[in-house]
């Protein structure tokens, strides 16, 4: 009588909503199921960027590192550059993004080269400009993944700005971004509530210090790094690659 | 003039029996309508001289200019209507712009002077376009080599060593042959670009004019800009003083 082939047993409750699934109320059409977003989620990625701004200047730091996930990929991926000689940027995020972003920067700054009206684009513009872009992209639901930093010398007064994927954006004294926005922005605004006029040296040593406490504990980071210097009197000057004075004695229990 | 009644003027898409197309024709006369545009390479680069006519007292100085940049590397002269010309400065800026989104390096002047002459070619190929009535020289300095190309409303274009174009092509091009171009330096070639306006101005027909000078050599470093200030005023000089000289002897011969 009984049937010899043992059979499990039906399912519990079949053809109803499941964890982890979307369910779809019986007569409803499936929705399209949309087309993979690679673009929509960062790859090759940097990570934080440090910037302060001096009495006569700015300063913007980033570390040569471009992870691809959790690991160190690429070392020497420079982000911090010279746009013209009133603007440098640095740049955190997707990598290829970046290097995108760059490029239409750099023609825009040759384009109006070309008007040969005489005058040069200021830190004030490409912040602004830099905003829509990232502003729109957002609204495409396609953002450039990326941070920027815009650093220069505005009508003789350091200028310092940031923007976001999602086009968010403001200016300060002093900007980081990503995990440096955890670990570096507090060491910086500490310092600068102590002393608010800080000088080129000053400013360099504190992002010395930020970049090494950054190595320590960001996991993505690396002990070479980059840093953009724009300057009243010296111009601009990218200098680098730098390295963090690494002490690893602390580790070890004695 | 034998095209005229004939009906075969009417249309840039239509020969003659004798296998002219007039149309084109007609553009390379309203490019003998305006002022002379000279082109002259050295051996460490090249030099566009112009000289844009004043139509009234009431104009500005500096407006309309007669060269422009197409990229860093390249400049533009032209002589037609300047509203033409701009279509083609703008699409040559285009080009090269694309060029480098492309391959990310400056496009070199072979290619662009493919592109641009192929583009005004067209407009000589339909009956609802007229072509353009300017021609346009290009110039370039890269890798240590100078290259310039003239290109016609046809859209016929090729390489010199020494080209002019405008009202006083001819004598223009009798001045620049008796030059000695494969052993002259840009600074020289200047004062002689200068020489060469001065002395193919029509005062009787034209009162005003401007000169207008660039270069893009080695000692711009490879960019095409307004020749320096000094080197404009020295050039200037010189053909003034070689004007003088030349209607004094003229009075001692009479």
């Amino acid at each position: 009588m009984f049937n010899s082939t043992h059979s499990a047993p039906p399912p519990f409750w079949s053809n109803g909503p499941a964890p982890g699934a979307f369910y779809n109320f019986p007569g409803t059409v499936a929705p399209v199921t949309n087309p993979i977003t690679h673009t929509q989620s960062p790859v090759t990625t940097s990570t934080s960027i440090v910037s302060i701004t001096y009495d006569k200047g700015v300063l913007i730091a980033g570390d040569l590192l471009a992870s691809y996930g959790s690991l160190a990929r690429y070392k020497n991926c420079p982000r911090v550059i010279e746009i013209n000689p009133n603007i440098i940027m640095g740049a955190g995020g997707d990598y290829a993004d970046f290097q995108y972003v760059k490029s239409f920067i750099e023609q825009k700054i040759i384009d109006e080269d070309c008007l040969d009206d005489g005058l040069k684009m200021k830190p004030k513009s490409l912040y602004c400009w830099l905003t829509r872009i990232m502003y729109q992209r957002r609204s495409k639901l396609d953002p450039f993944w990326n941070n920027l930093v815009v650093g220069g010398i505005q009508d003789g007064v350091p200028f310092l700005g940031t923007v976001d994927k999602l086009g968010t954006a403001y200016t300060d004294k002093v900007i980081c971004t990503g995990y440096g926005a955890h670990i570096a922005l507090p060491v910086l605004r500490d310092a600068l509530d102590k002393k608010p006029n800080l000088n080129l040296n000053e400013a360099k040593q504190l992002i010395k210090k930020c970049m090494e406490v950054l190595f320590y504990r960001d996991a993505r980071s690396y002990p070479k790094y980059q840093l953009g210097m724009i300057d009243v009197d010296e111009g601009v000057k990218i200098e680098g690659p730098i390295s963090v004075e690494e002490n690893w004695n602390i580790a070890y229990m004695t | 003039m034998s095209s005229i009644g004939t009906g075969y003027d009417l249309s840039a898409s239509q020969f003659s029996p004798d296998g002219r197309v007039f149309q084109v024709e007609y553009a390379m006369k309203a490019v003998e309508n305006s002022g002379t545009v000279i082109g002259l390479r050295g051996t460490d680069g090249i030099v566009l001289a112009a000289e844009k006519l004043i139509m009234s007292k009431l104009h500005e100085t500096s407006t309309n200019k007669r060269i422009f940049n197409i990229d860093r590397h390249i400049g533009m002269a032209f002589s037609g209507l300047i509203a033409d010309a701009r279509q083609i400065v703008e699409i040559a800026r285009k080009e090269a712009s694309n060029y480098r989104l492309q391959y990310g390096t400056s496009i070199p002047l072979k290619y662009l002077n493919d592109r641009v002459s192929m583009y005004m070619h067209a407009y000589t190929l339909y009956s609802a376009v007229r072509p353009f009535g300017c021609s346009v020289i290009l110039a370039s300095y890269e890798t240590d080599e100078p290259n310039m190309f003239l290109i016609d409303p046809s859209g016929v274009s090729y390489g010199y060593f020494g080209c002019a174009t405008g009202k006083a092509k001819q004598s223009a091009k009798t001045e620049i042959e008796k030059l000695k171009l494969g052993n002259l330096t840009c600074k020289e070639i200047v004062k002689e670009a200068a020489k060469i306006i001065y002395l193919v101005h029509d005062e009787l027909k034209d009162k005003n004019f401007e000169l207008e000078l660039s270069w893009v050599c080695k000692d711009s470093g490879g960019l095409h800009v307004k020749v320096p200030e000094s080197v404009y005023a020295d050039a200037e000089k010189a053909a003034k003083q070689a004007m003088e000289a030349d209607s004094e002897s003229d009075t001692e011969e009479m």
